[in-house]
């Protein structure tokens, strides 16, 4: 008796919501949407009003509002910074490039059997520790590291190279963890190319570098600028490379942020560093996708 | 991609060129090799490298003495990397758990339902995913500041949710899109309902998109340092922040051990993340 009534109940709740897709809708939605919008959107918009506060003399919160600390951007020594990032997330894109462009073309020529294991070899080291990685180029590039201490050892030195605790040290590490992020979306637009109009342009006698320069590198573009964007946007706002392997003279945007933080403790300059950080990225996100769509 | 690996591998450009014998040719075809290999060199070398010297019995970091496990011993020892690995495992395995299940809901509703401010949560979803680490760390610890949640372990699982449904359903709605739904209508027509073809053919079909989605978000909690590093409260160490203040207070072998196992931990993880999407035919590259 009891059961049947259980059953039947079951089956009342279960036309109830059959009858409400709206309701199940809302139902498959809401959390996600409650956890994105109290602990992402809401953090998000408290930055942004902070950005246009002050910090009292005791490191309490004025609330006035004032645009002073993005004026405090053209104070020369953060626009220094501000120049210092974007030529270490301009000179990693670069090295990506590089070295990552002719590593795509490679890849897609490789034997379709190959090509998913060679991928996938490619992509494991990108999803591991990322502190772990960083910290791995520690042993290698200080001045006791492995290259200082070998090239000491066979003599060719005696000073150890300065490899260490500055802007190069920084590069080496960002394009060590974004590499795969330039590789990956060359390869596949090399892959998608049509590899008949390379033989056309070749027919009407267009040489190696021609062909590669009107055909194969306009044809693949679209990849390149998804390599350029994944790559230098995390690098303009790297935080543990930085911290890691540059020096005290090293700082990037990232580490400004976090001393505003944790050690200055002006949170509304920080928010409006970290805004700006923030501003930049979704701009050029933006660009990328209409642009994109326009070559699409 | 892997739609596309039934296709014949496109010919190589350079071979007409090459057997004319021009020297340019060939140097660009070398070139070109290379840069494979290097690029493959380059990725695995610092990896090689550590996990070699985590070996080391020295207590010097960079000069090779003979093969040893004195530091793995060390770090079964050291009372703090035990209370940090049990820290790093609630958050990761709590975080999981939550963003799964989230992550998953709000898939089906984002692939197969039309809801107004559809486009707007899109958006949101994808935010978490691009926007950098160091600012989404500090707009949660401001946001946990004022509204006075106290630092722990609890701030740190909140934390790891808010951006691992982000990556949950990037690729649970890759194997959606990809669902034959011909299915569910051929398990209606033989009289399941709803709820019996959701739980009969939906959810067994989704699956390896589910785990691969849960495997990755286990690999990025357990790995996070950035986020972690200002949410973290007094006692709330996890590995990932053992490890930083480790390095900070100097290079140890002890690092390079933990470092390792942390490594291979989330190598065996990524593979069988990566492997079970790759089942589903999921492009293996939608994530990076």
């Amino acid at each position: 008796m009891s059961a049947s009534t259980t059953t039947n109940e079951k089956r009342g709740l279960l036309n109830f919501i059959r009858r409400r897709p709206g309701l199940q809708t809302l139902v498959l939605i809401f959390p996600s949407l409650f956890w994105l919008v109290v602990f992402f959107a809401v953090p998000l918009l408290i930055v942004f009003v902070y950005s246009f506060l002050k910090r009292g003399p005791y490191g309490q919160i004025v609330w006035e509002f004032n645009l002073g600390n993005y004026a405090r951007f053209f104070d020369p020594l953060y626009l220094k910074i501000f120049a210092r990032s974007f030529k270490i997330a301009g000179l990693t894109t670069f090295f990506c490039f590089l070295f990552g462009y002719p590593m795509a073309y490679w890849l897609a020529t490789r034997p379709a059997k190959w090509r998913n294991t060679l991928l996938l070899v490619l992509m494991i080291p990108f999803w591991t520790n990322f502190l772990v990685r960083t910290y791995a180029w520690i042993l290698i590039l200080r001045d006791t590291g492995l290259i200082n201490n070998a090239l000491m050892s066979l003599g060719l030195i005696s000073q150890p190279l300065p490899l260490f605790g500055n802007d190069f040290a920084i590069i080496v590490g960002l394009v060590y963890g974004w590499f795969p992020d330039m590789v990956l979306p060359c390869y596949a637009a090399i892959e998608r190319l049509d590899f008949s109009l390379v033989e056309a342009a070749q027919d009407l006698y267009a040489n190696e570098a021609r062909s590669f320069l009107r055909v194969i590198f306009p044809l693949t573009l679209p990849g390149v600028v998804a390599g350029v964007m994944l790559v230098f946007i995390p690098s303009l706002g790297a935080y543990v490379t930085p911290d890691l392997l540059g020096g005290a003279k090293s700082v990037m945007i990232g580490n400004v942020i976090q001393s505003q933080f944790l050690t200055v403790r002006d949170y509304p300059f920080g928010s409006a560093f970290s805004f700006v950080l923030m501003a930049i990225m979704l701009v050029a996100t933006l660009i990328y996708f209409r642009v994109g769509a326009r070559t699409a | 991609m892997s739609a596309d690996t039934s296709l014949s591998p496109p010919k190589p450009v350079l071979s007409r060129t090459a057997r004319r014998g021009s020297l340019l040719g060939r140097l660009i075809r070398g070139g070109i090799t290379a840069s494979g290999i290097f690029g493959y060199v380059f990725l695995y070398a610092p990896i090689v490298i550590l996990i070699v010297f985590s070996f080391n019995s020295s207590r010097f970091v960079s000069s090779w003495e003979s093969f040893s496990f004195r530091w793995y011993g060390e770090l079964f020892k050291d009372a703090a990397m035990g209370t940090a690995l049990k820290n790093s495992l609630t958050v990761a395995v709590s975080s999981t758990v939550i963003s799964t299940v989230f992550g998953t809901m709000v898939s089906l509703a984002m692939e197969r339902r039309r809801f107004p401010g559809k486009m707007a949560f899109d958006a949101l979803l994808y935010l978490p995913i691009i926007i950098p680490d160091i600012a989404m760390a500090v707009m949660l610890l401001l946001f946990f500041v004022l509204s006075k949640f106290g630092l722990s372990l609890m701030t740190i699982i909140i934390s790891h949710v808010a951006f691992n449904i982000s990556f949950v359903a990037v690729v649970v709605r890759a194997r959606l899109v990809g669902f034959d739904r011909r299915l569910e209508e051929a398990a209606q027509d033989l009289g399941a309902n709803e709820f019996q073809t959701f739980w009969h053919v939906t959810l067994p079909l989704l699956m390896p998109g589910i785990l691969g989605g849960a495997l990755l978000a286990f690999t990025l909690s357990l790995d996070d340092f950035v986020i972690t590093f200002f949410t973290a409260g007094v006692g709330s160490t996890t590995l990932p922040l053992r490890i930083y203040s480790m390095v900070k207070l100097g290079i140890t072998p002890e690092i390079n051990a933990v470092s390792t196992l942390l490594l291979a931990a989330s190598m065996v993880l990524v593979l069988v993340s990566l492997l079970l999407q790759r089942k589903g035919g999921a492009p293996v590259t939608d994530l990076a």
